[in-house]
């Protein structure tokens, strides 16, 4: 996966859809209202919830790609929508990053259902919600080695998920989300701080995503921690 | 091994090759097979009981007579004074630390007994290996309306024992025994008539029923035989047993549950096999096996439920198949670009690869049949060494198994093992270290090899032989809608569960 976050020199002219979106965020004129399920995170760490679902994430404004969901066209997406390689580090709320010739802005969000709805987050900024691509991340603190278990998420649509800086989970096609659709195979989490990142990548229509981890024996993993700080 | 390499010829001319039992499984009237230090066996009608025996429930051999292990080498002198010095169609069950082997000791038919031999092991390797004569159980005396002939034995799930037996000289017949002895509990008391004009009777219990199988028509005439397996259910073990249309066995009813099919005429001799975990298998002769000159054999095949009545599955059969998950309803596949069936075509009608419609879309045309689609078609861009996915049935080459068996490899009960392979490729499904999956150019290494059980519901559990580097059994699994995975068998589960059809 860390290809997928490789700075690739693209002009905004190669970016599918690019003069669409603008045109569609200019005729937007009044601020929409903040969705009802995403808000910003309180305190520094949260817990999985009582089924595992990782609920604080970043995630960066959209960026407009072609949006077909075959296995090269999520591909060419990833590298039209490439973000500068900044190793473990992550991003905080606020901090801006310029994908293709456009300046994005990360939004550090938490969300109140088991999945992260990004159709109402790009629709509140009145951003494009068709043909883009949704970078997302976020740090999972864990009070003790864990192996044998599973990363395992649900996207709405195809999706590029990295665990700790290795490529774990492809999913292509139009699809829904839906919990443990796609599952990595047998990973370790560290004690302490582990990366998730991940693309998702949107045709039309709803767009969301879910995650968390599966034990052994297919069972959540509780007793996590969310943080959207680096660790020391 | 010469049957399983016809059967390789043959698949590649047609799709649904069948095959059977492998080794020397000559046998009439055989007995529950029963499983014993890693080894399984059965006891037919024959000189002495003779008895087949395998040590994976696949390939089968001659193992000599039980009767040369009884003092005297006969049936008791008590058993011969109500019957006859003959020795047919054994049942086995064993409780605790004995096996109770109750065997039909004919003489002028109606006249015959059930005799008993009890063992302390049945393992011919084990020092233990003898039985002694029990003495008979039950009889008939040549003028009542019975043929003590063909038991089969029961232990309910209140442990009490039970035995029946019958012909085609008027009652199939209950008596109760001591699961202690063995023996009959109090002779004086009468049986029970359950049913009439039937052979092979034998009950079993599942779910607060008992069933009655038992066997129609007439045997031992080969090809020319009407042997057919018949079943009936009742609350109680004393019946009365029902068939499907509310008709009583003892009035002639019973439901079909296997017929003469395919190269197998006349099944009879019913015989549980629990193997647990939700698969059960059913043990039976053929009257006559037509691809081995018409001889009587034995068979094992898969048992299913439904609705209540037992099913007799079949044994898979070589062919290119859909592995559909019961968890999901996706589809196994290799991870690699589908191409759909036909070519791409413009999104609402015209013909494949033509360019988009400029302005309003044609009307859909009905056209020729679009061929199937073969891996040459769309391979070329195929990576070399792809992992295996769950993904929607798309009909797409990438999504066809060829399941076939593979020679020489042994197998389990009633079936060999089997390589799963793209059809039209030598991409195999491949365990690997980690209990995790991939597709790999077959070599015939035990981590390539499949044992493919069918539930009880019908669904199949799909192992294989060996996962490198651990010892633990796992089974294919669902992990998620688009992630197989290995992992141990959990039949409360759909997880583990899949379905095989026609892609």
């Amino acid at each position: 996966m860390k290809t997928m976050f490789a700075c690739f020199a693209l002009s905004l002219a190669a970016a599918p859809g690019a003069a669409y979106s603008q045109t569609e965020t200019a005729q937007q004129e009044a601020p929409r209202p903040a969705p009802a399920t995403l808000t910003a995170p309180k305190g520094v760490s949260q817990a999985v919830d009582a089924r595992g679902f990782i609920h604080r994430w970043l995630v960066l404004e959209p960026v407009p790609v072609q949006g077909r969901l075959t296995e090269t066209a999520v591909q060419e997406a990833l590298k039209i929508a490439a973000l500068p390689d900044t190793g473990d580090a992550l991003p905080k709320g606020g901090d801006t990053v310029t994908v293709n010739g456009v300046t994005l802005r990360w939004h550090a969000l938490e969300t109140s259902n088991y999945n992260l709805n990004l159709y109402h987050f790009a629709w509140s900024l009145s951003k494009p919600t068709s043909n883009v691509l949704f970078w997302v991340a976020t740090t999972v603190d864990s009070p003790r080695e864990m192996a044998n278990v599973r990363l395992a998420i649900g996207s709405n649509a195809a999706s590029r998920w990295s665990f700790n800086g290795e490529p774990v989970i492809a999913l292509n096609d139009d699809r829904q989300s839906v919990i443990d659709d796609g599952v990595s195979r047998r990973v370790t989490l560290r004690k302490g701080r582990n990366v998730i990142r991940a693309a998702v990548v949107n045709g039309g229509g709803a767009t969301d995503f879910c995650a968390r981890f599966l034990d052994e024996n297919d069972q959540p993993v509780l007793g996590l921690g969310v943080t959207l700080q680096p660790g020391p | 091994m010469m049957k399983i390499r016809s059967i390789l010829l043959c698949a590649l001319f047609a799709p649904w090759a069948a095959y059977a039992l492998d080794g020397d499984v000559v046998i009439h009237d055989p007995a529950t097979v029963i499983q014993l230090a890693g080894r399984y066996y059965t006891y037919g009608t024959g000189n002495g009981l003779p008895i087949l025996s395998s040590d994976d429930g696949w390939t089968w051999r001659r193992a000599g007579s039980l009767m040369s292990v009884v003092p005297g080498g006969k049936p008791g002198p008590e058993v011969l004074a109500r019957g006859g010095n003959n020795s047919w169609a054994p049942d086995v069950i064993h409780i605790g630390d004995q096996f109770f082997v109750y065997y039909a000791a004919p003489g002028t038919q109606p006249k015959a007994a059930i005799g008993l031999l009890v063992c302390r092991t049945l393992d011919p390797s084990s020092p233990d290996y003898g039985c002694t004569d029990g003495g008979p159980v039950a009889w008939s005396d040549g003028i009542e309306d019975s043929n003590a002939i063909d038991p089969g034995v029961l232990l309910g799930p209140d442990g009490r024992l039970w035995l029946t037996y019958g012909s085609y000289f008027g009652y199939i017949r209950l008596v109760e025994l001591d699961p202690k002895t063995g023996k009959r509990r109090s002779p004086e008391r009468a049986p029970v008539n359950i049913a009439i004009n039937s052979e092979a009777s034998v009950p079993i219990y599942r779910d607060g029923w008992y069933y009655l199988l038992v066997t129609h028509g007439s045997c031992c005439q080969g090809a020319n035989s009407t042997y057919n397996i018949r079943m009936g259910r009742s609350r109680k073990v004393t019946g009365p047993y029902l068939d499907n249309m509310g008709v009583d066995m003892i009035e002639g009813g019973g439901k079909l549950f296997a017929a003469s099919r395919g190269r197998h005429v006349g099944p009879g001799h019913f015989g549980l096999l629990d193997l647990g975990q939700d698969v059960q298998k059913f043990s039976l002769h053929y009257e006559a096996d037509l691809d081995r000159g018409g001889v009587s054999v034995l068979d094992i095949r898969p048992l299913l439920w439904r609705d209540g009545w037992p099913v007799a599955g079949d044994n898979l059969t070589a062919g290119v198949y859909s592995i559909e998950s019961a968890r999901t309803g996706t589809v196994l596949e290799l991870a690699v670009q589908g191409s759909p069936v036909g070519g791409f075509r413009p999104r609402r009608g015209g013909p494949p690869g033509g360019p988009p419609p400029n302005g309003p879309p044609p009307e859909p045309q009905i056209g020729a049949a679009i061929a199937d689609q073969e891996p040459a078609q769309v391979a070329a861009n195929w990576p070399a060494n792809p992992h295996v996915r769950l993904a929607p049935a798309m009909l797409q080459a990438q999504q066809k198994w060829a399941i076939a068996p593979v020679a020489g490899v042994g197998g389990y009960p009633g079936a060999p093992y089997f390589r799963i392979t793209i059809a039209g490729t030598e991409r195999s499904l491949t365990a690997t270290q980690g209990g995790e999956l991939a597709a790999t150019p077959f070599t015939g290494a035990p981590e390539q090899l499949w044992r493919i059980d069918q539930l009880t519901d019908g669904s199949y559990r799909i192992a294989p032989k060996l996962v490198p580097g651990t010892t633990d059994s796992l089974a294919l699994s669902a992990v998620g809608s688009s992630m197989p995975t290995l992992s141990r068998f959990n039949p409360a589960s759909d997880r583990q569960r899949w379905l095989l059809g026609a892609p």
